[in-house]
């Protein structure tokens, strides 16, 4: 049989508990989309535009500030309604976690998610392996361009944006675009495209080295290292310090930028370690010393 | 033994580091360099597709436009359509199709309005001061009016009827008797509204809205008309340079 991560937390508290973050996810990720579609109410769009620049009820001005950064460097400094839009995006951001973008709006994140599920059930192994890092070279690669060329040069290929736009405003050929980035997580590699490649993702993490929301590995001492949520992570290599680092005195608090507050670890931990705090709370149960854990391990063990 | 391997190891890993580094630093710039080209190439708007009134020059336009397409949903009478993958206007992008949907030329210019960085210029508050191409009469040969016929229709539905399209009169040559009215358009009060375009009864229009950069000429800073020079000294501009005897037929007047 193949491995399933979430199986023992289905086991233990029901699929719906087991699943709700993720649940949670899709209903907000479809919400957006279904809102940005509606037809106005009583002659008022509750969302109107697209992720790139929006406006909610007509009034407060929401802008994607990536796209706005691209334009600066194209050399056009916007008006103060599209500023103001950025600055709203940039702290709800700041509030909720840079990379809560990816998880819980970007509509690409549930094409990567269901290729990534898809490559697990087909059991597609290895492929290209990229560094994590490559996202940030592509970043300035972006801005570069953007300098450059002063157009926004990003946004003719932007996945993103393009999908996104593309179910708003009219497919086009969008659902290339889609396939391409569904191809290439599902053979390329694990996670290629959003854990590896995106820019798009790449300046949101940018947001998520300040941001306030995070999760914690708040009962970290109750792990028996079933691996379930590094298996579900799309960055897997946030949850070590946070989950591993009692010895070396890191706090329970994934702090790692690239962490995308999905909540899937807190859904699949069959041990319930993980919970979403904020930042200020890395200090919990740091500063209990190792020889402490390990008195209350054996005192367990003992039990 | 240790400490043999160490530096060993460290050597591997720099060798390894590297090698990452300039297979990244290929990979990222060879993907830029396909997306510069693709940038450039689209940065050429079709002569049929206009940018809505306030668009300022198509290279400054595609630096300051973030593809919302806010314009798009507060046009009134779905005029702006927001370019799809695969269109050869820049993808997500305004504009219209004057032969389709011409623009209306709102009062309010509610497109403007709605732009949030400015890419439709707000100081544009007048709309008869847009100017989103300029109005050719691109056929003389298929025109009515050319053939002597009273067709006159893209003058009528001109919105600045006698301003931005006159019908000049000319001698019909073909029957000596008749006058043709010529459609002709102004440059200093056309918008580019493509009304014209979008009313010519023929299959083809043969008046079309072109782009300023297609439609107009541009003389240089340099060129100096001397009747206008002439006008705004008031009199001649070096009295007496030159003053040629005048040779007519009947030899050289006294």
């Amino acid at each position: 049989m193949t491995y399933t991560p979430g199986r023992q937390a289905i086991a233990n508290r029901g699929w719906f508990v087991a699943n709700k973050w993720l649940l949670a996810r899709r209903a907000t990720q479809l919400a957006i989309i279904g809102l940005f579609l509606a037809s106005p109410l009583a002659g008022v769009w509750i969302l109107k535009g697209n992720l790139a620049s929006s406006e909610v009820l007509g009034t407060l001005p929401l802008t994607d500030p990536f796209v706005l950064l691209q334009s600066l460097f194209a050399g056009h400094v916007a008006e103060t309604t599209a500023v103001t839009g950025a600055l709203i995006v940039v702290a709800f951001y700041v509030l909720v976690g840079g990379r809560a973008f990816c998880a819980w709006v970007c509509p690409v994140n549930i094409l990567a998610d269901t290729a990534h599920w898809a490559r697990q059930k087909m059991g597609v192994r290895g492929g290209a392996r990229f560094s994590r890092s490559v996202r940030y070279w592509l970043l300035g690669l972006v801005l570069g361009l953007a300098l450059m060329t002063g157009t926004l040069a990003w946004e003719l290929a932007n996945p993103v944006n393009l999908v996104f736009r593309g179910i708003v405003f009219g497919l086009g050929f969008a659902w290339m675009a889609a396939l391409a980035v569904f191809l290439l997580e599902l053979f390329v590699g694990p996670r290629a495209w959003c854990g590896h490649l995106c820019p798009h993702g790449a300046f949101y993490s940018l947001l998520g080295a300040i941001s306030i929301a995070r999760v914690s590995a708040a009962g970290r001492e109750r792990c028996d290292d079933c691996m379930d949520c590094h298996a579900v992570c799309p960055e897997p290599q946030v949850i070590t310090p946070a989950l591993k680092g009692a010895g070396t005195g890191h706090g329970p608090v994934i702090l790692g930028p690239n962490c995308t507050n999905c909540g899937r670890c807190i859904d699949v931990c069959p041990q319930d370690v993980f919970r979403f705090r904020t930042r200020f709370h890395n200090r919990d149960n740091a500063a209990a010393p190792a020889g402490a854990n390990t008195a209350e391990k054996n005192a367990r063990e003992a039990a | 033994m240790n400490d043999k391997a160490k530096p060993g190891r460290e050597g591997f890993d720099r060798r390894r580091f590297m090698a990452n580094a300039a297979k990244t630093a290929c990979g990222v710039g060879l993907a830029g360099l396909a997306l510069g080209l693709f940038a450039r190439q689209a940065r050429s708007l079709p002569a049929a597709a206009l940018r809505p009134p306030g668009a300022g020059p198509e290279e400054d336009f595609l630096g300051a436009c973030v593809r919302c397409g806010l314009c798009v949903r507060d046009c009134p009478y779905d005029t702006l359509m927001l370019s799809a993958l695969g269109e050869e206007v820049a993808v997500g992008t305004p504009y219209f199709l004057a032969r389709e949907i011409p623009c209306e030329m709102c009062e309010d210019i509610p497109c403007v309005v709605a732009c949030p960085t400015g890419a439709l210029d707000p100081a544009l508050t007048e709309i008869n001061d847009a100017r989103m191409g300029l109005a050719v009469l691109v056929d003389q040969e298929t025109c009515l009016n050319f053939l002597g016929l009273r067709c006159d229709v893209c003058y009528r539905v001109c919105p600045l009827i006698d301003q931005a399209i006159t019908l000049e009169r000319q001698e019909n040559l073909r029957t000596g008797k008749h006058a043709m009215f010529i459609p002709t358009v102004h440059s200093e009060h056309c918008t580019g509204c493509g009304k014209c375009e979008k009313a010519c009864v023929l299959d083809e229009a043969a008046i079309k809205v072109l782009p300023l950069k297609l439609a107009k000429g541009d003389r240089g800073g340099h060129y100096r008309l001397g009747w206008v020079e002439k006008e705004k000294e008031g009199g001649e501009l070096v009295p007496g340079l030159i003053d040629l005897p005048d040779r007519l037929p009947g030899g050289v007047l006294p």
